[in-house]
């Protein structure tokens, strides 16, 4: 059920990517599109009244094992969240220096290269 | 950049010092807790932001010049990619965790687990100046309204 | 020559990307020189390491814990090209990218993009080919931008919000794979794989990367950034674009996952015969109107990948209904080879226009002309470019296009409908080479209008890296000698034939270990 939440999320961010005109609202809708892929990995891992994978001195390794849930999606997501930053930084920087050059943020505007 | 007003200016030059001892303390400790270099990055780069943000930035650029964070930036992937490379000569396979090898902790303890304290350190050191750098540069160009209602986008150098 | 010496491929361009910033902040020829003695021992590794295939576990965890990196002669042939390739654009931006500033920069990020797609050919993870397609994808995004003009920022934004929706669907993909397999080791997953039921999650999951994917292989229907990307970056960059990067991260990852992951069945082959297809006549239809030289070239691109998917498609269908194996073979010969073909000739021909556009100031064909007598070593190398491209004899290409037309009427006996793939794939190649014959009467031919009275021949390092592309040009005709064709690409075919006994030899090879 939260899985399809998680690919509703990720259809309203193609939806916003796909159709809005202001640059801005795009690299908004790319960064919603990869939140929700973010979200549904560490969902993968789920474990029904699973314990967050951290040990510490107390804890019994066999027992952790079979409760812990997933900790492989949780790195996983580290690592594409870090690549969602520097993709949207780089957008981010285009967009400031297409409004230099523009002086608008309408995508509708921005048609020198067509054909 | 201007800045901002003085009860944000106080509070921002009392608050950073803590911001970065969280960050460090996420970073160094990031074999045992949740965190690691990524997150104490972004912890350190928020606290050289949070400057920017409360004083300008030629104040803050006067504190970390943007040379010495585009060289801390190259300095920790260096840093990453020679403690992986030297995985071969110890180790003898690309990554290996040859100080694990060498000088084991024990387990739990602040100085275990060979060379991903290092990682950390290298990673944290990268993202935080990238992270620093790209706020910097982003805010070099921006936009000032004009006599008669219009926008423009200055560089920093021009005033209104 | 061990397997032991893998890591280079990847640690030899990220040490130098993070070591030029430093180094050569103020002195470009020290950039230059980094950057070059880089590629050069790219290009030495890459043929070192030839004839050697294994698997390498990193820091020493064997899969399915670890991540480990698998060399087969498919990898070997594509990193092999993207050696070249990079080096001749390396030796060329040595004098064209002085007009612009911040070389040390744009050493970076190209040595980057390099790590990237050797990271992608060589990897044996799932996840650790996401990983290395961003960072190709990110790298390449900031250097079609580079040069911060109009078109270039509007290009790269096309460029980035088509390249991040495709990377993300990927990552959904590998998401959905992993719910299913528990795995993200390549040869742990395809075993998984083939003993799970195929749900229709597992089939979204299989649309997903044939989506992903193909956006940055820029296969109709997911080609738009593909016409305004390559003519807008830097000459150099085009080249890498168009040379090397969609072929590394699009039709190499493809058919990597595709093949020796999921395991090619009747459906997926007709997919990918479709979109080779439908890629070739758009491409090359939509490429004859067009006046913009590197514009033209962008969409000729296009056509050419669907040569290869064409012919990967086709070696992979007659497997897949369980005909003959020795046309399937020569169907994925000809689609192999047409990929290291086209890396050759089409990054030549993008590099000449960097030329011409160096000295004339312009990319329209309507105001080149006669320029043949001016530029002679330009003229040469585009001829030879061109008519490769459009399949003359004996230039590579022809003998390439020439495997996929025999291969495609060898299938025809079995299955009638090749005959129809046949028929447009020869359509197809004429229409190339009216094109092309047209470039070749505008740019080089005709009289010498007045305004382009002042130019020369490109600097001397220009010329060189279009000779050392030239050369690849002439001579690789001989891969097809048979003990040439042992050593480099008949690995290759085998191993995609391979199937699903990828996972087989890898899981020999690492409990060897």
């Amino acid at each position: 059920m939260v899985y399809a939440l998680c690919f509703v999320l990720f259809m309203i961010g193609l939806y916003c990517a796909l159709t809005k005109k202001n640059v801005i609202k795009i690299v908004i809708g790319l960064g919603i599109m990869e939140y929700a892929v973010n979200l549904f990995l560490p969902l993968l891992g789920y474990r029904k009244n699973g314990t967050a994978p951290i040990m510490d001195r107390a804890t019994d390794p066999l027992e952790f094992l079979a409760t812990a849930v997933d900790p492989l999606p949780q790195a996983l997501v580290l690592t594409s969240i870090v690549i969602g930053l520097g993709v949207t930084a780089m957008a981010i920087a285009i967009c400031i220096r297409l409004y230099e050059k523009y002086g608008t943020y309408d995508i509708t505007e921005m048609r020198r290269l067509r054909g | 950049m201007k800045g901002m007003t003085v009860i944000v200016r106080t509070i921002a030059r009392w608050v950073k010092v803590f911001i970065f001892l969280y960050g460090c303390l996420i970073t160094i400790t990031g074999h045992l807790t949740p965190g690691g270099g990524f997150a104490g990055g972004v912890i350190i780069a928020a606290s050289f932001i949070l400057i920017t943000l409360a004083y300008g930035k030629e104040l803050a650029l006067r504190q970390l010049p943007l040379r010495a964070a585009a060289g801390l930036d190259s300095v920790g992937a260096l840093i990453f990619l020679v403690v992986a490379l030297f995985g071969i000569g110890f180790g003898g396979i690309f990554f290996a965790n040859w100080i694990q090898r060498r000088f084991p902790g024990g387990s739990f303890h602040l100085l275990s687990s060979g060379a991903i304290p290092v990682y950390n350190i290298a990673i944290c050191l990268k993202v935080g100046a990238s992270l620093f750098i790209t706020f910097v540069i982003m805010s070099v160009l921006r936009i000032v309204v004009q006599k008669d209602g219009s926008f423009r986008m200055v560089q920093d150098e021009e005033e209104e | 020559m061990s397997i032991l010496a893998l890591p280079v491929m990847v640690a030899l361009p990220l040490g130098f990307a993070f070591l030029i910033p430093i180094v050569a902040r103020r002195a470009k020829a020290v950039a230059d020189s980094l950057a070059n003695i880089a590629t050069l021992g790219l290009v030495a590794f890459a043929v070192l390491l030839l004839p050697v295939r294994g698997v390498y576990v990193i820091g020493g965890w064997k899969p399915p814990i670890g991540i480990s990196w698998v060399l087969d002669g498919y990898g070997n042939l594509m990193l092999l090209v993207v050696a070249v390739v990079s080096f001749a654009s390396t030796l060329y931006s040595v004098r064209y990218m002085e007009r612009y500033t911040a070389s040390h920069r744009y050493y970076s990020l190209f040595l980057l993009m390099v790590t990237g797609m050797n990271g992608v050919i060589i990897t044996g993870d799932l996840f650790n080919l996401f990983v290395f397609l961003e960072i190709a994808s990110i790298s390449s995004y900031a250097l079609v931008a580079f040069g911060c003009e109009q078109d270039e920022l509007e290009a790269s934004f096309k460029y980035l919000v088509l390249g991040s929706i495709g990377s993300t669907l990927v990552l959904l993909g590998i998401a959905f794979v992993y719910g299913a397999t528990g795995y993200l080791n390549m040869a742990s997953i395809s075993q998984g794989l083939a003993s799970a039921p195929r749900s229709p999650l597992l089939i979204l999951a299989f649309v997903f990367f044939i989506v992903g994917f193909g956006i940055k292989a820029a296969l109709v229907p997911f080609h738009p950034w593909l016409p305004d990307a390559h003519p807008s970056a830097p000459a150099p960059i085009s080249a890498m674009l168009s040379g090397v990067l969609i072929k590394a991260l699009g039709v190499y990852a493809l058919t990597r996952v595709l093949f020796n992951v999921i395991g090619v069945s009747e459906s997926l082959a007709i997919v990918l015969i479709a979109v080779g297809v439908l890629s070739m006549t758009v491409g090359v239809f939509l490429a004859v109107g067009q006046w913009d030289f590197k514009r033209l070239l962008a969409y000729h691109s296009i056509s050419q990948m669907g040569y290869v998917i064409l012919g990967i498609g086709m070696g992979g269908y007659i497997l897949a209904v369980g005909g003959r194996v020795e046309v399937a073979a020569l169907a994925m010969l000809g689609g192999i080879f047409h990929l290291a073909n086209h890396a050759v000739f089409k990054s030549l021909l993008f590099l000449c226009s960097g030329s011409i556009e160096m000295a004339t100031g312009t990319r329209q064909l309507k105001e080149m002309g006669g320029l043949g007598e001016r530029m002679p070593v330009t003229r040469a190398t585009c001829t030879i470019a061109s008519l490769s491209i459009a399949g003359v004899p004996p230039l590579n290409g022809f003998w390439s296009k020439l495997i996929i037309i025999i291969a495609a009427f060898q299938a025809s006996v079995d299955h009638p409908w090749f005959i129809a793939l046949a028929a447009i794939t020869i359509i197809v190649s004429f229409v190339t080479l009216i094109s092309f014959l047209k470039v070749l009467r505008y740019a080089f031919l005709g009289a010498l209008s007045q305004a382009l009275q002042q130019v020369k021949e490109s600097p001397a390092l220009m010329c060189v890296a279009l000779v050392i592309l030239a050369v690849f040009c002439v001579g690789m005709g001989l891969l097809l000698v048979p003990p040439v064709r042992e050593t480099v690409l008949e690995p290759a075919v085998r191993a995609l034939m391979g199937g699903l006994g990828y996972a087989g030899a890898v899981n020999a090879a690492v409990a060897g270990l």
